[in-house]
């Protein structure tokens, strides 16, 4: 009988504990608004507070946005990178890494600072908002399409599509974007995930987004901000779920045939 | 005029010239093989008529009409790939009728030409498959469909066999020949096996360094090569560092044995040394009556192939292999033992270049 290794495991079970005891006293915490019972009164609570319907319908609609302008402005991009000038892709990325160096604060006010005073004056319009949002969303974005076009053989299908007589735009909507689709729901549902906690641009650039409303609950409750961090946290784990399940593909594209 | 005429076609990438001077004219109909190794430029040359890349200089017009400048996309040229290059998230049926849709065909004539089309490739119950669902060789096959579909005016297969086994390849490229034949459609193979381009061709341009070495039929390729790269590059070849003695005559001596060859050699004065070169199946151990080229040498090598048993035998400074059957009663040549082969003087190919030592090319 196969020995179990003892150490091995022991490091998982203490890593394991590490990350989920926290959360699991996040979400017993937020079970005892009422003392001595555990329920749902934090949630009904955050639920029935109209702010949070409206925060979560504005960063909902700015997460949309924000996909949609991202994969708009990202897939022919990265396919024309790949396709024309690969040489220049670890430029790309390295721009694509920017928002994990400078801050969001250092961003934000730079935000303000150019697009506050003629002739570009952008503050008052969610325009720069989800600009900002696009921008944050590059590093996984990036990652998600350049994976997706690694995976395709872009050239070849490119030329295989041009030589049936298709142009640019036929080749980018009925060729490369379909077969992204696993990419693009990646980096959707992980954008969609940054875009619905982002605190810092929302907050600086006043607009009632879902982030600022949960600072703003944790700085006068108790109960109810552990009961957010739990629902944000459920949105992030169905967003991954969701990546999960759409990353599978279809069941037509596995190969089951051997040579004939 | 040619119905697809490639006029002093040139390219440069980078200061480096990947195609020089390509000139030749294709008939209707006609099935021409690029065939040459890797960087020659065959595939620029095959990618320059696609229409995805420019030429540098030269025209190349199809039909009378110079499509040098028109994008692929209007050109009206089929191209099956090396990797299929077939749409993943479309069916069968979906990618072989991509090229139709974008005419504008209605969905009717499609589904009738895509059916024609699947019963063509021979594979009829396969319309509604993925193409990750298919063996290479049935991915390769809709390809040719879909590449058929758009009833292009000129067919380009670039290496289409290249990622396929040994047996499929075979079969594969009988079927493509038929089908061309049965579309009369005007191609162009690029390939670096010679024995698809001698078995599929109707005329064969070998290349090398970016310049054409000889265009022909695949008989006068193997047969009347011109220049040593296409013997070397076509086929198996001895060649014999020989010395001229009577141009007038076509008397020349290999390592001082005389030897009569049935081609001019105006051009060589006495004593001049030349290339000769004998293909291994036209050199025997009992020449025919009045054979009258004789080369007496020791047998270096002999080596069991199985169907054949090649020999390889050297003179005072020439070599040469040849096969013989393997026949149960045969007698085989020794190892050392000194053999005197035959061979006609019809047989003996004058090749240009450099006259350097003897070589089995």
């Amino acid at each position: 009988m196969k020995k179990v290794a003892f150490w091995p495991w022991l490091w998982v079970v203490l890593g394991g504990l590490y990350f989920l005891l926290p959360l699991y006293a996040t979400l017993d915490f937020s079970l005892r608004a009422k003392r001595g019972v555990l329920g749902l009164t934090a949630y009904a609570s955050v639920l029935h507070n109209p702010k949070f319907v409206q925060t979560f319908a504005f960063s909902l609609r700015m997460a949309v946005f924000t996909i949609v302008v991202s994969i708009l402005l990202m897939v022919p991009t990265v396919y024309w990178v790949h396709l024309r000038v690969p040489r220049l892709r670890p430029m790309v990325e390295f721009v694509t890494l920017l928002p994990f160096v400078v801050p969001a604060i250092v961003h934000v006010f730079g935000l303000i600072k150019t697009y506050s005073q003629p002739p570009l004056v952008l503050v008052v319009s969610p325009a720069l908002l989800v600009g900002a949002y696009v921008v944050l969303s590059f590093p996984y974005m990036y990652r998600a399409i350049d994976t997706g076009l690694r995976a395709l053989d872009v050239r070849t299908l490119t030329e295989a599509a041009q030589s049936l007589g298709a142009g640019w735009g036929t080749i980018l909507f009925r060729v490369i974007l379909p077969n992204l689709r696993v990419a693009l729901l990646s980096g959707a549902f992980l954008t969609f995930s940054i875009v619905m906690g982002e605190l810092t641009l929302a907050l600086y650039l006043a607009w009632p987004a879902f982030g600022p409303f949960m600072y703003q609950i944790g700085q006068n409750r108790a109960y109810e901000p552990a009961a957010l961090a739990i629902i944000s946290l459920a949105l992030t784990w169905l967003s991954i779920g969701l990546i999960q399940l759409f990353g599978r593909g279809h069941a037509g594209q596995a190969q089951i045939a051997g040579a004939k | 005029m040619a119905f697809l005429e490639l006029a002093d076609v040139r390219k440069v990438f980078n200061q480096s010239v990947a195609v020089e001077h390509f000139t030749m004219g294709i008939e209707p109909g006609e099935f021409v093989s690029f065939l040459g190794p890797s960087g020659c430029g065959k595939t620029t040359t095959l990618r320059m008529v696609a229409g995805f890349e420019r030429p540098t200089s030269g025209t190349i017009s199809v039909g009378g009409v110079d499509i040098t400048h028109r994008p692929a996309n209007r050109r009206n040229i089929g191209m099956v790939f090396q990797s299929y290059a077939l749409f993943p998230n479309m069916t069968v049926a979906e990618n072989i009728g991509f090229g139709l849709k974008l005419k504008h065909v209605d969905s009717k004539s499609i589904a009738q030409r895509v059916s024609h089309l699947l019963e063509v490739i021979n594979l009829p119950d396969k319309g509604g498959r993925y193409p990750a669902q298919l063996s290479g060789g049935q991915q390769q096959r809709v390809a040719l469909a879909r590449a058929l579909a758009i009833e292009p005016q000129v067919l380009l297969l670039d290496e289409p066999l290249s990622a396929l086994d040994a047996k499929i390849r075979v079969s594969l490229r009988n079927e493509i020949r038929a089908i061309q034949r049965q579309f009369g459609i005007t191609t162009i193979y690029v390939t670096h096996d010679q024995e698809e381009a001698l078995s599929l061709s109707d005329r064969i341009v070998v290349m090398s360094n970016g310049r054409v070495e000889q265009i022909g039929t695949p008989l006068q390729i193997y047969t009347y090569p011109q220049t040593t790269f296409v013997a070397s590059f076509v086929g198996t070849l001895n060649v014999l560092r020989a010395k001229v003695i009577d141009p007038a005559a076509g008397r020349i001596t290999v390592d001082d044995q005389p030897v009569m060859v049935a081609r001019s050699l105006a051009q060589h004065r006495a004593g001049d040394m030349i290339n000769v070169a004998l293909r291994p199946e036209v050199i025997g151990l009992d020449g025919a009556p009045g054979t009258i080229n004789q080369l007496q040498g020791v047998v270096e090598q002999v080596t069991f192939l199985g169907g054949t048993i090649r020999t390889q035998m050297r003179f005072a400074s020439n070599s040469l292999f040849f096969d013989m059957f393997n026949t149960p009663n045969g007698k085989l040549p020794q190892t050392g033992q000194t053999l005197t082969v035959t061979f006609p003087e019809a047989s003996c190919l004058l090749i240009d270049g450099p006259v350097g030592t003897s070589a089995t090319v």
